[in-house]
């Protein structure tokens, strides 16, 4: 094979959150770039369509929902060595401030900060992660360098995430385990859209705030997973990758 | 589902405008000067815990008066 740094040959990755947007993307990349991939979501019907999309063989596709803590485990039981974890699942609650209460604080937290941060924490547990492994988390601009009308609790889970990948990276260095975030900026996904809370034009309002003139597309977080994944970053840990088509410059 | 109430309910979220302004026929979008996006986010959150109804966006721009959305928020409960 041709000289190539950012292959993910010979490596195994757990994708979270893949059966939909930027984790459905990143599975798809990081199977086209040779890793065998493991993917799991809440949706079976959806899941299945991301595993059909998979280059390769051996993959492995498990629906689970990973509130559920007695299907995290047979997850993680079913799972072989990893050498790359990539936390994709997630949810986005638009609500404003004086309207959050517990239980929807509770649930978004659940779901994109204490279900991740317990899987890391098991798989290393369990011993499941190789030597030299990476872990990717899906972070967002959101909450760690800007904030959107109505997302005061979403921002306040990534403000977590990119937290506890600072102190992770630190805790995991002696075994050469390596821990980072993609911040990425708006992305075209269903995410927002489809719940309807913001409308067709206000979405065309927001691309105008772009530097570059346009969303994200899912793939183009899903080459920085790829990266921070590869050979080719085997001295980052603890840092924070922007993709935000230079929203936050302005 | 009282109509009175939704108007206190829909006035309660507003900070510069005299909640003697608001009435059924009130275009809210057009003429009140303090609308804005959070308050399409805050009206969506009253809907969904006085109400416990789900509007979309798509609601708020469908209605000119608050007596329309009023209509369909009682038609989703």
């Amino acid at each position: 094979m041709r000289h190539n740094p950012f292959s993910l040959a010979n490596k195994t990755v757990l994708v979270t959150g893949a059966s939909s947007g930027i984790g459905r993307s990143i599975a798809v990349e990081c199977a086209k770039m040779g890793a065998t991939v493991f993917i799991t979501g809440r949706n079976e019907e959806r899941l299945n369509e991301t595993y059909n999309q998979l280059e390769g063989t051996g993959h492995i596709q498990c629906t689970a929902d990973l509130q559920m803590e007695e299907q995290t485990t047979r997850l993680i039981d079913a799972l072989p060595l990893l050498d790359g974890v990539v936390h994709a699942a997630g949810i986005v609650t638009t609500v404003p401030f004086q309207f959050i209460t517990k239980e929807k604080l509770e649930e978004i937290f659940a779901i994109n900060f204490i279900s991740p941060t317990l899987i890391s924490q098991q798989l290393l547990q369990k011993k499941k992660m190789n030597k030299g492994a990476s872990f990717v988390w899906i972070s967002s601009i959101s909450g760690t360098v800007c904030s959107f009308i109505g997302n005061a609790m979403y921002s306040s889970t990534k403000g977590a995430v990119n937290g506890i990948v600072k102190g992770m990276a630190l805790d995991l260095a002696k075994k050469e385990i390596r821990v980072n975030s993609i911040n990425p900026g708006q992305i075209d996904t269903d995410l927002l859209v489809a719940k309807g809370v913001i409308t067709a034009e206000q979405m065309q309002e927001e691309i105008k705030k772009y530097p570059l003139k346009r969303f994200g597309k899912p793939e183009e977080v899903a080459y920085a997973a790829v990266y921070l994944l590869s050979n080719a970053s085997n001295w980052i840990t603890g840092t924070h990758l922007l993709i935000d088509g230079g929203y936050t410059l302005l | 589902m009282d109509i009175n109430d939704f108007i206190k309910n829909f006035a309660a979220q507003f900070d510069e405008t005299d909640e003697s302004v608001f009435t059924a026929q009130t275009k809210f979008r057009e003429e009140l000067g303090e609308w804005d996006s959070l308050l399409a986010l805050s009206v969506i959150a009253m809907v969904d815990t006085e109400y416990n109804v789900t509007i979309k966006g798509d609601d708020i721009k469908s209605s000119t008066t608050i007596e329309d959305l009023y209509n369909i928020v009682k038609s989703k409960k």
